[in-house]
């Protein structure tokens, strides 16, 4: 394949041990939920009940391929694992080309994770054949983007998520829906665009250097083909598209009006899992294709990400709709993942990735309670609801664990990303985490006065006869607490699969991006980079080093015995 | 070169390979005899098997079609040119002519059931839209100036008169003669350009005159540029470039919607056919003289169209804007006049086709009789009333919007990744980024169809969020005055209404939810009660004075068939709109096949 000792191909390449697991799996993955969202359109409406098992079945299915696929991921090689490539458009270089590594195995897991329990957690009214089939068809797009290897196959799947989502919003949603939907599109759009002529400039670069044109991922970022302000002006290209989808601060301002005119299975997939293909694209793309413009660049991208936390905090916490509350807390934690991915060490990198990861979890948790709330009192308005959590108990104390978790509270997995986020930048980034740790605080603040408004006080009128949590609706919410406490308690199956990817990452930027930032980065980070470039052929003494120094410099009262192995 | 002196030749007749043109040859015999029988048998066929013949000989010239193709793209065979080299038998001019034939058959198959709405069951439209193929086929073969005039002629006259046919619409004829008057001025600008070019190179071939600009150098070339942009300005005209396009909106809205849907398809293409032969075959050495031209050219289209399209409330004229800004699309890869950019224009031209071809007879569909809804508002709740043609509606919008996985999408793709391979970045940036503007209205009417409620962007955008129902009202209110002659119409026509069931339909599925019970009951509908529906609330409902909101309401209804005529009326209009549907997806999610047929498609020369 390629020289693995070449620089730039470090925690690119396609990783040797891909031959061994014949199954085409990451295609089943994608086929199951597109092929199932086909069929169910093709589905006559008087099998609407059907539609919806095929739909809960498919998306279980999915998940067991999504989880099989984890657990044979190999924690130690830092390339991609799994690859199967097909000519797609071989006129241009195009193909169905589809690998994952250690960042897109846990995003392709959280999204196979949370699409069933959206299904079984939330319902529309009518046509809800329709609806089950665009969310399938929103997962296998957003599974094809996550292990996407091929720009262009990255940009066509990035793209059809607008499709579902659209009708989610369109046809399912509540108040502006026909507002929302088409601002949450043409705002994407518009990112897109931007992102398609810079794939081409790409695409075009290599074809020039190389004389023939070709969209591989591992190819294009093979070569120094750009010179650096052409790459500077890509990486904006690509990162405006990135930034809008996350969103990032100034590019936001759609996702408010989006999650709230959403129905709660849309406000869920809009940011639970479309939110992370923006940061992923940023990891992916920026950081394989324009490694010194990224890393140039970065400060601009911690300013951003640190007003976004910010920014995000404080106006979530004037919102009087609990649903724009929860889109601008996610507006401050994505600040955090945007962060940690700019600040460029190993901690703050792997800690952006898990908090994508939880991130998910947190806000699938937050906005299927809001639904549960909406239907009883078919309202999110704050001002409008008071002391739930005297009729319904089993409902205020999972909002509570989700939120505390949201919050940051050491057991629950938000900590573990947060924390390694904050710590990883402050290596390199003092004063931007001095700052950001603020966002930690306003995040109590604002989710814990607007708890206090939502399920203290006395309830009044409708607001004392709710029902609590039914046993469908704790069978939904389940999952996504064990998965609050498992990542947590435990952490170590994700770091340690995560961990290789973000330091090979690392070395990579240090290496073929800028030696600049080698100077700045101080104490144990140093540490690591000399170790992972001592152990460049052997990947084990690397998650070793990795988590040897996470160990050592997280003190020693706030150490969850996980981080400590 | 001496000019003045004019041999004095014997005429000679090129001896003429009918194989050659057989497409052509197939179109015209067709036409005649259908016409021929048609008079002679005093019109006893019944109307559709002017239809059946049509797309049979649709079928007949996309076969032959397809066997030119195959002989010149064999292993031991190339492209020739025929008749006195006034023919170009080449990849380009058989996907031109493949197009022609596909848009053919599928506008015989749509029209049938709109003509008997209209009560119009003659031959002429088939006849005219055969005629209007075959000059658009011989646009798209022709090596020589003259032939190209012809082929432009014989496609303009009977696209006039397409657009005129609709008798009792006095905006047909209004559509019919301005088309007439503007493209008759523009044909004879384009001749005059033929003659200048003929003044400088002294032929008319485009391969001579390739030749001589080769070998020669004009030292004074200004004779030479003023007839290269008086062609550009006819071409321009004949695919609405702005600024040539201020036709179009007034020929679309007011010409019967499947001439539109005809010329818009079948015009655009032969002009385009003609603008790249010419240009890029003929006048390759002027290439840095046109090119920032077509660049300004594609640039302003491209912002007018989908700008203007923005404000549009009539569904025809929004998508004669973005008919315009699709045709600054295609021209950009006459822009980038690289091979690639050639094949983008032509693999755009070809998919295109079938999208407009594919939403102008949805729109034929809901406009129903009279051919006069044509407002926002008659969308609103498509979906609920006929899931089906909403779903095709939604499809053909999404396509045009150019998202993934449509033949929409790889056709500005193949046209930027030319653009980019001649490194006009800004040129694909602008594309790209009036396609974001473009997809505004596009989506605009997706979410009329699937969101009645919540449109409320759609029609006022002012209206606050709370007021959904009222400002829906407004919406229909002021579209309603527009269509106030339909609506009396529509009251006229009543009678035949009532019986209307939506089991006769193809489309009208029955609705198990129950779509919207004051609609579906015709008595009620009667009434003068204009509707707002809800989408998980209550219908809400508000008694609208005059005939314009009765006009409205039955809008929908009357894309139902009489129960007279309950089988089979939409058929052939539904396997059309199936088959535009089908292309473009299955070619957008296999593009391959299509995307290695428009790059095999080359120029002769």
């Amino acid at each position: 394949m390629f020289a693995a000792a070449s620089p730039l191909l470090m925690g690119l390449s396609v990783s040797s041990h891909t031959k061994a697991f014949g199954f085409p799996i990451l295609t089943v993955i994608v086929a199951i939920p597109a092929i199932s969202a086909a069929v169910m359109f093709a589905l006559p409406k008087a099998m609407e009940k059907a539609a919806q098992w095929l739909a809960f079945a498919a998306s279980l299915a999915t998940l067991l391929c999504a989880a099989i696929l984890a657990f044979r991921f190999k924690a130690g090689p830092t390339g991609y694992q799994f690859v199967t490539k097909h000519w797609w458009v071989k006129t241009f270089g195009i193909s169905w080309n589809l690998g994952v590594d250690g960042i897109s195995v846990f995003l392709v897991l959280m999204t196979a994770f949370i699409v069933p329990i959206v299904l079984a957690g939330t319902n529309v009214t009518e046509n809800r054949r329709s609806y089950a089939a665009w969310m399938l068809l929103l997962e296998a797009a957003c599974l094809a983007s996550f292990m996407a290897l091929d720009v262009f196959l990255f940009f066509v799947a990035f793209e059809l998520t607008l499709i579902p989502a659209y009708f989610l919003i369109a046809a399912y949603g509540q108040g502006r829906r026909g507002f929302a939907s088409i601002k949450f599109f043409i705002y994407t759009l518009f990112g897109s665009a931007f992102l398609l002529v810079a794939i081409l400039v790409v695409a075009f670069s290599y074809q020039a250097k190389t004389g023939h044109l070709s969209f591989d991922l591992i190819q294009l970022s093979s070569l120094h083909l750009l010179s650096t302000s052409t790459a500077k002006w890509l990486f904006v290209a690509f990162t405006i598209a990135f930034a809008v989808k996350a969103p990032i601060f100034p590019f936001h301002t759609w996702s408010p009006d989006a999650y709230e005119a959403a129905p709660t299975g849309g406000s869920v997939a809009l940011s639970a899992i479309m939110a992370k293909l923006g940061t992923y694209g940023i990891i992916r793309f920026d950081f394989a294709l324009f490694p010194k413009a990224t890393v140039d660049l970065a400060p601009i991208f911690l300013t951003l990400g640190v007003v976004g936390i910010l920014y995000g905090a404080i106006v979530a916490a004037v919102q009087k709709d609990l649903k724009r509350l929860v889109a601008f807390s996610s507006l401050s934690h994505i600040g955090f993942i945007v962060l940690g991915l700019f600040a460029f060490t190993s901690q703050s990198i792997t800690g952006g990735i898990l908090q994508m990861v939880n991130h998910g979890i947190l806000t699938a948790g937050l906005f299927l309670l809001l639904g549960m709330i909406y239907e009883r009192r078919k309202t999110n308005k704050i001002s409008e609801l008071s002391g739930l959590q005297k009729a319904a108990p089993v409902l205020a104390g999972t909002f509570t664990l989700v939120m505390l978790a949201s919050v940051g509270l050491p057991g629950l997995n938000g900590f573990v990303g947060e924390f390694l986020i904050l710590i990883g930048t402050f290596a390199t980034h003092r004063w931007w985490a001095v700052v950001a740790t603020s966002g930690v605080i306003l995040a109590a603040v604002y989710l814990l006065w607007a708890y206090q408004r939502v399920f203290h006080r006395k309830a009044e009128g409708e607001n004392a006869k709710v029902a609590d949590m039914s046993w469908r609706e704790r069978a939904v919410l389940l999952p996504i607490v064990v998965a609050i406490v498992f990542i947590g308690v435990y952490p170590r199956p994700f770091l340690s699969r995560i961990t290789p990817t973000a330091n090979a990452m690392v070395k990579r930027a240090l290496i073929v991006g800028d030696a600049k930032v080698n100077q700045t980065v101080t104490g144990f980070n140093t540490t690591i980079t000399h170790q992972a470039q001592q152990g460049k052929n052997n990947p084990d003494p690397l998650i070793k080093s990795a988590h040897n120094s996470v160990a050592q410099n997280i003190p020693a009262k706030n150490n969850k015995e996980a981080l400590a192995k | 070169m001496n000019l003045g002196v004019v041999p004095t030749l014997a005429l000679v007749v090129p001896k003429i390979n009918y194989w050659a043109i057989l497409p052509d040859l197939i179109l015209i015999g067709g036409a005649l005899a259908v016409l021929a029988l048609s008079s002679l048998t005093g019109r006893r066929f019944p109307a559709i098997w002017y239809s059946v013949s049509t797309a049979f000989l649709a079928l007949a010239t996309l076969g032959s079609a397809l066997y030119l193709w195959f002989d010149i793209t064999g292993k031991h065979h190339h492209a020739f040119v025929a008749i006195d080299a006034g023919i170009a038998v080449d990849g380009f001019s058989q996907l031109i002519t493949m197009l022609v034939a596909a848009t053919l058959f599928l506008v015989a198959l749509s029209a049938p059931g709109y003509l008997r709405r209209e009560g119009a069951g003659g031959p002429e439209f088939y006849v005219l839209s055969m005629l209007s193929a075959s000059g658009a086929v011989l646009m798209g073969s022709a090596n020589d100036l003259i032939v190209m005039f012809l082929g432009l002629e014989v496609l303009s006259i009977a696209l006039y008169v397409m657009a005129g046919s609709n008798l009792k619409a006095i905006a047909s004829g209004e559509a019919a003669l301005k088309y007439f008057i503007l493209g008759a001025f523009s044909s004879a600008i384009f001749l005059y350009g033929i003659a200048l070019t003929y003044g400088s190179t002294g032929s008319t071939n485009l391969a001579s005159i390739a030749n001589y600009l080769a070998k020669n150098l004009l030292e004074h070339n200004g004779v030479l540029l003023a007839g290269a942009a008086l062609m550009l300005l006819g071409f321009g005209f004949k695919v609405a470039l702005v600024p040539f396009h201020a036709w179009s909106p007034d020929v679309y809205q007011g010409s019967p919607t499947p001439s539109v849907a005809f010329m818009s398809s079948v015009a655009k293409a032969a002009g385009f056919a003609g603008l790249i032969r010419v240009f890029y075959s003929a006048l390759p050495t002027l290439r840095l003289d046109w090119q920032p031209v077509l660049w300004v050219l594609s640039v302003a289209t491209l912002l007018v169209g989908s700008v203007l399209a923005v404000v549009q409330t009539d569904v025809k004229r929004m998508l004669a804007y973005s008919s315009i800004s699709h045709a600054g699309f295609i021209l950009i890869g006459l822009v980038a006049a690289n091979p690639s950019g050639i094949a983008g224009s032509l693999y755009y031209l070809f998919t295109y086709s079938f999208l407009a071809v594919g939403s102008f007879t949805v729109v034929a569909l809901v406009a129903g009789k009279g051919d006069s809804n044509h407002s926002l508002a008659s969308y609103r709740g498509l979906s609920k009333r006929h899931p089906y043609l909403a779903a095709a509606m939604a499809l053909m919008l999404i396509a045009q919007a150019g998202i993934p996985f449509t033949t929409g999408f790889l056709g500005k793709f193949y046209v930027l990744a030319a653009a980019t391979d001649a490194h006009s970045y800004a040129l694909a940036l602008i594309a790209i980024l009036s396609s974001v503007i473009a997809a505004f209205f596009y989506l605009r009417l997706g979410v009329l169809m699937y969101a009645p409620d919540g449109g409320e962007l759609a029609v006022a955008p002012a209206v606050a969020s709370g007021s959904a129902s009222g400002s829906a009202q407004a919406g229909s209110a002021s579209s309603a005055a527009a269509t106030a002659l339909a609506g009396t119409e529509l009251l006229d026509a009543e009678d035949e209404l009532l019986p209307v069931t939506r089991k006769g339909s193809w489309f009208a599925v029955p609705d198990d939810r129950g779509g919207d019970p004051i609609l579906d009951d015709p008595a009620m509908a009667g009434s003068g009660v204009a509707l707002v529906v809800s989408g998980d609330e209550a219908i809400s409902g508000e008694v609208v004075n005059g005939p314009g909101a009765v006009g409205e309401l039955r809008a929908p209804e009357i894309i139902d068939v009489p129960s007279s005529e309950k089988a089979g009326r939409d058929i052939g209009a539904a396997i059309s709109i199936a088959i535009c549907c089908t292309v473009t997806v299955f070619f957008g999610v296999f593009p391959s096949m299509l995307i290695d047929f428009a790059k095999q498609a080359k120029l002769l020369f």
